[in-house]
């Protein structure tokens, strides 16, 4: 059973975000990085790049298949997970600590109210 | 409902993730393709590869029979030794790309591409003279051995002597105790075997390797390594880099074409382009920018599409990313430059010696 942790919110698209104050980290969750299996690319924004909810982002290469990274809510990228470059592994090893992938600056704190906890995301994966 | 190999139920009892490959319900991996392609590369790896098929040219005209069909030449091998060949339309390009078996010159046995099973043999009946064609797909089950330890693990379970099975050479003896047709092949770039046995038997051979296997550190592999391995190699796969829309000659595979045999599908053609020349090529290359090149994707040359991606990834064990794609005839030399349009982005690219692998 994929690893859901208690503190993060979720996105359909099986991704999680981290709220710090009116700053998400944004990472891909547990089941996508089983389901992508082995990243050998990750392909992220520039710091500074405005996006909106639902935007294609950036992309996730596996061996096999390339998948894409829909941002979880609207804002500014501030920051990106510059040692993906290096080691895309890391989105594997540790899909919630060092394989996290970009930092928003939220256009509106309220954002997060419309992303999914933990529970409801465990729901939906046993649906999946 | 997909088709099921033999070993279905045993791939699942590993854990392997299945998808469907060309209607076929087949592992796609088990450990990590990267943990798998590695163990292929470094001890032994094991495919199920039931899938393939597997067409019986048996009878005096046998050898004649098939040589007119496929576009290397039986007359020049001996018996228990196979080729690789083109199974070629009228305009030389593929229908196939095929292994032909010679036990003898009254019994030739083919094997071929999964996807192409019914196609290839509808072919061949059609175009078969003398000898007429037995489809043995489902009698056969074919299990790969891949790896440098894959030679120790095969002779530990069999009383053939394998070091006397040369490259491309064949014995037919009994592993773990099942009949099987001992085969120096492969599709990986690693020494080994693939072992073709009936498909009742398929589980206990399979199960004989895995544990047999355990002091060399053998895996299981599934597709995804098994692609990752031969795109290394630059070895084609069909419906990637081989298909109905280019020859032979232009796949970079003349040496699998014997112009100067009497008689083939597809030879006036070859000769022709031969003396016109070749305008497109296949060619392998590296990205030397970012991102992966990928199957479809545009080869441009100062921003026009002059080509295409046929096979791309991170190779793992050359840790590049690396492609196969056609290009003009003037940018397929060693060193050539053109760019790979990865969503939008043009991203340089350079031509290189292929296989891209090669043994430390």
């Amino acid at each position: 059973m994929a690893n859901v942790p208690g503190d993060l919110k979720y996105t359909e698209e099986h991704e999680w975000a981290r709220v710090q104050g009116n700053v998400v980290v944004v990472g891909v969750t547990d089941h996508a990085q089983t389901s992508l299996g082995d990243v050998v690319y990750v392909e992220l924004p520039k710091a500074g790049t405005k996006v909106s909810k639902g935007d294609a982002v950036g992309t996730i290469e596996s061996v096999k298949a390339v998948s894409e990274l829909f941002s979880p809510v609207s804002g500014t990228v501030v920051k990106v997970n510059d040692a993906l470059t290096e080691s895309p592994e890391d989105v594997n090893d540790e899909p919630y600590g060092d394989g996290w992938l970009l930092e928003i600056e939220l256009s509106d704190p309220k954002q997060v109210d419309g992303l999914l906890d933990a529970a409801a995301y465990t729901e939906l994966l046993k649906n999946a | 409902m997909a088709r099921q190999t033999p070993l279905n139920e045993a791939h699942r009892k590993l854990g392997a993730r299945m998808v469907d490959f060309a209607g076929w319900d087949m592992p796609v991996q088990y450990s990590g393709i990267i943990d798998e392609h590695e163990a292929v590369r470094t001890a032994v790896g094991l495919f199920d590869v039931s899938h393939m098929g597997e067409v019986e040219f048996t009878g005096p005209g046998a050898l004649e029979t098939v040589n007119a069909l496929i576009s290397n030449d039986l007359a020049r091998i001996a018996d228990g030794q196979a080729v690789y060949a083109g199974l070629l339309d009228e305009r030389g390009t593929f229908v196939d790309d095929v292994v032909a078996y010679r036990f003898s010159p009254e019994r030739i046995l083919i094997c071929v591409n999964s996807s192409n099973r019914e196609k290839d043999f509808a072919w061949m009946k059609a175009h078969a003279q003398g000898v007429a064609p037995v489809d043995r797909s489902d009698d056969y089950a074919q299990i790969a051995v891949q790896g440098p330890k894959a030679a120790g693990l095969v002779q530990r379970l069999t009383k053939t002597d394998v070091s006397k099975i040369g490259t491309y050479r064949f014995a037919e003896g009994e592993v773990a105790g099942v009949p099987s047709i001992i085969s120096r092949t492969g599709y990986t770039g690693e020494d080994g075997f693939e072992l073709y046995c009936a498909a009742k038997d398929a589980v206990a051979l399979w199960d004989a390797l895995l544990t047999e296997g355990q002091q060399d550190g053998v895996k299981p592999c599934g597709l995804g390594a098994r692609d990752s391995l031969r795109t290394e190699m630059k070895y084609a796969l069909y419906g990637n880099d081989i298909d109905d829309q280019h020859t032979a000659l232009e796949a970079g595979l003349g040496w699998i074409v014997k112009l100067d045999k009497a008689t083939f599908i597809g030879k006036e053609a070859l000769v022709a382009q031969k003396a016109a020349g070749v305008k497109r090529k296949l060619v392998g290359f590296e990205l030397t920018g970012n991102g992966i090149p990928r199957h479809g994707y545009a080869i441009l040359k100062d921003g026009a599409r002059v080509g295409e991606v046929t096979s791309g990834t991170k190779g793992p064990s050359v840790n590049k990313a690396i492609g196969i794609g056609y290009v003009p005839a003037e940018l397929a030399a060693e060193g050539s430059t053109f760019d790979v349009d990865i969503r939008g982005r043009a991203v340089p690219a350079v031509v290189v010696k292929t296989p891209f692998y090669k043994k430390p």
